[in-house]
């Protein structure tokens, strides 16, 4: 038991590993949506396109976090103002607006002396580097996401699956997208300090991929997910710890190694669950 | 058609036209329908039957004209109309179930962040015991055949208690199953005095089954009774129209192909 308490000794591990658990609950549920509306590559962009505010935010000397939320936030309801209407198809808006902002971010980052450090924070993650502040913003955050999460399913569920009856039913569809937007944008700039901005759509993506298999509702998609997400952090930091390797990559690899166990597995989907 | 109130007419269409980016589908469409009756909308593929029907839902904006429901105007009634889109316009890997999918028929009688109760759960029970899918409750909608997956939309848009029901070709591709469990629920409808619009390409059924036909080329061709409607002048005015804008040759009256023209017209609205 002792390897597993002895990292906690360390009040920046404790930090890191509830920071890590928060992102991959976080991430694991928008994920659901982002897996189901095949809405990876946004998830992707969005990551990216947030690096021009935690730059700016840098050169400031500002929180890097609310810079990135800032960033992510304008990224993801210009993405809705584009494509809005169909005048230019979305996934075109985003591959114009992501690679825009990256190179506005490394732009910005290159003209820091001390870059090459702080970069590769950014793009890897620094979860032994969360501070106190961080973790609350972190949870207050998360939050945020979950609550609006649980409050809307319904409508989330219903503009996701069916686009003909939310506008039958005369959902404010738009409102409604947009809003999704910036709980993914929220959820990304959060998973920001763990797995940086490089690995971010794969915490979207890979624990709600793997809990798909799984599950046949959304709600336990969700709650399926959320579990998945929380090993793969937990698993992973301790990996990150023991093995001595970048901690965003080790919970990435953990959360990957669990979709495979499943898919190999479970080749039909759900046959677990159909036997009952 | 005598037997039912005639003001308001349960749907007023009057005058409208609708079109996509630039292409009219549409025009000048007006039509009354009384309380109660039982309508068959026909025409050529791509005559505009999809477009009318989510024209009535709300779905694409008007260009000219109104649409009045009891008198009012489109929009008043929130829940009023239930709309069956036709099986390929669904995601059927979505992770939901069959009991999951009738109660979004309950959302439009639920307040914003009301949870379903018990009353709902009860209409939703009902709704698909009336299309003979009871014992399917708790099955993932990708599980299902589908004539299935067509009674669960069809158990869906009953439990959103519509005044006005429209289906989008229900007859097309189905098994004798749910076809008889169709025609079932079109009785059932009646008793309800739904106003209930069905788009089909099978003119033998909209003869027999129907009050009135509706039968459509982007235009009204004609609006009365089966035999009034069913000459060949009329036919030959609605059916022939398609045959002449088609470059490569003849075209039959077509009774049995799913509407491909129309699909790509709504693929470019989504």
């Amino acid at each position: 038991m002792n390897w597993l308490l002895q990292p906690l000794e360390y009040a920046f591990m404790v930090h890191g590993l509830l920071a890590s658990i928060i992102v991959g609950i976080l991430c694991a549920v928008m994920g659901t949506y982002v897996v189901l509306r095949g809405m990876a590559f946004l998830g992707d962009a969005m990551a990216h396109a947030i690096l021009p505010g935690v730059a700016i935010a840098f050169l400031l000397h500002g929180n890097l976090l609310v810079g990135a939320i800032i960033a992510a936030v304008i990224i993801a309801l210009s993405i809705g103002f584009f494509s809005k209407g169909g005048v230019v198809k979305e996934d075109t808006a985003i591959g114009i607006l992501f690679a825009a902002a990256l190179s506005l971010g490394v732009a910005l980052i290159s003209s820091i002396q001390t870059y090459a450090v702080d970069l590769s924070h950014i793009l890897f993650g620094n979860v032994l580097g969360v501070s106190v502040s961080d973790l609350w913003l972190t949870v207050g955050l998360g939050l945020i996401v979950l609550v609006t999460v649980v409050l809307l399913y319904k409508q989330f569920l219903v503009i996701s699956f069916d686009p003909i009856l939310a506008a039958t039913l005369r959902l404010p569809a738009e409102l409604l997208r947009n809003l999704m937007l910036v709980l993914l944008a929220l959820t990304v700039v959060v998973s920001l300090q763990t797995v940086g901005v490089g690995l971010a759509a794969a915490m979207l993506v890979t624990p709600a991929a793997t809990a798909y298999l799984l599950t046949r509702r959304l709600a336990p998609m969700m709650l399926v997910s959320a579990a998945i997400g929380a090993v793969s952090s937990l698993v992973g930091l301790y990996l990150s710890y023991y093995l001595n390797i970048v901690s965003g990559s080790a919970i990435v690899l953990t959360a990957t190694g669990i979709f495979l166990l499943v898919f190999l597995f479970h080749p039909n989907r759900g046959v677990l669950w159909k036997r009952k | 058609m005598d037997t039912y109130p005639e003001s308001p007419a349960r749907l007023d269409v009057d005058n409208i036209s609708v079109g996509y980016n630039g292409t009219s589908v549409l025009q000048n469409i007006t039509f009354q329908i009384p309380h109660g009756a039982r309508v068959a909308v026909v025409g050529p593929n791509g005559a505009g039957k999809s477009t009318l029907f989510k024209t009535l839902v709300g779905l694409l904006p008007l260009r000219e004209g109104k649409i009045f429901i009891h008198g009012l105007s489109l929009g008043h009634h929130m829940d009023c109309v239930a709309y069956v889109p036709q099986r390929e316009e669904v995601d059927w890997r979505f992770p939901v179930t069959v009991q999951d999918v009738v109660m979004m028929g309950r959302f439009g009688h639920q307040n914003w962040l009301q949870r379903p109760g018990r009353a709902d759960r009860e209409v939703v029970e009902k709704s698909l015991r009336q299309m003979g899918m009871e014992e399917r409750t708790d099955r993932s909608i990708s599980d299902l055949s589908g004539g299935q997956q067509q009674r669960v939309f069809l158990a869906r848009a009953l439990a959103q208690e519509p005044h006005i029901f429209l289906m989008d070709e229900p007859f097309t591709g189905v098994d004798a199953t749910t076809q008889e469990a169709t025609l079932a629920l079109l009785d059932h409808l009646r008793r309800q005095h739904v106003t209930v619009l069905i788009s089909t390409h099978d003119l033998n059924l909209a003869a027999s089954r129907f009050d009135s036909v509706l039968l459509l080329n982007r235009r009204v061709i004609a609006f009365a009774e089966p035999k009034l409607v069913f000459t060949p002048e009329n036919l030959s005015r609605a059916f022939g129209s398609q045959m002449l804008k088609l470059p490569d040759g003849m075209v039959l009256v077509d009774e049995c192909c799913p509407p491909e023209d129309e699909h790509a017209h709504d693929e470019a609205h989504k």
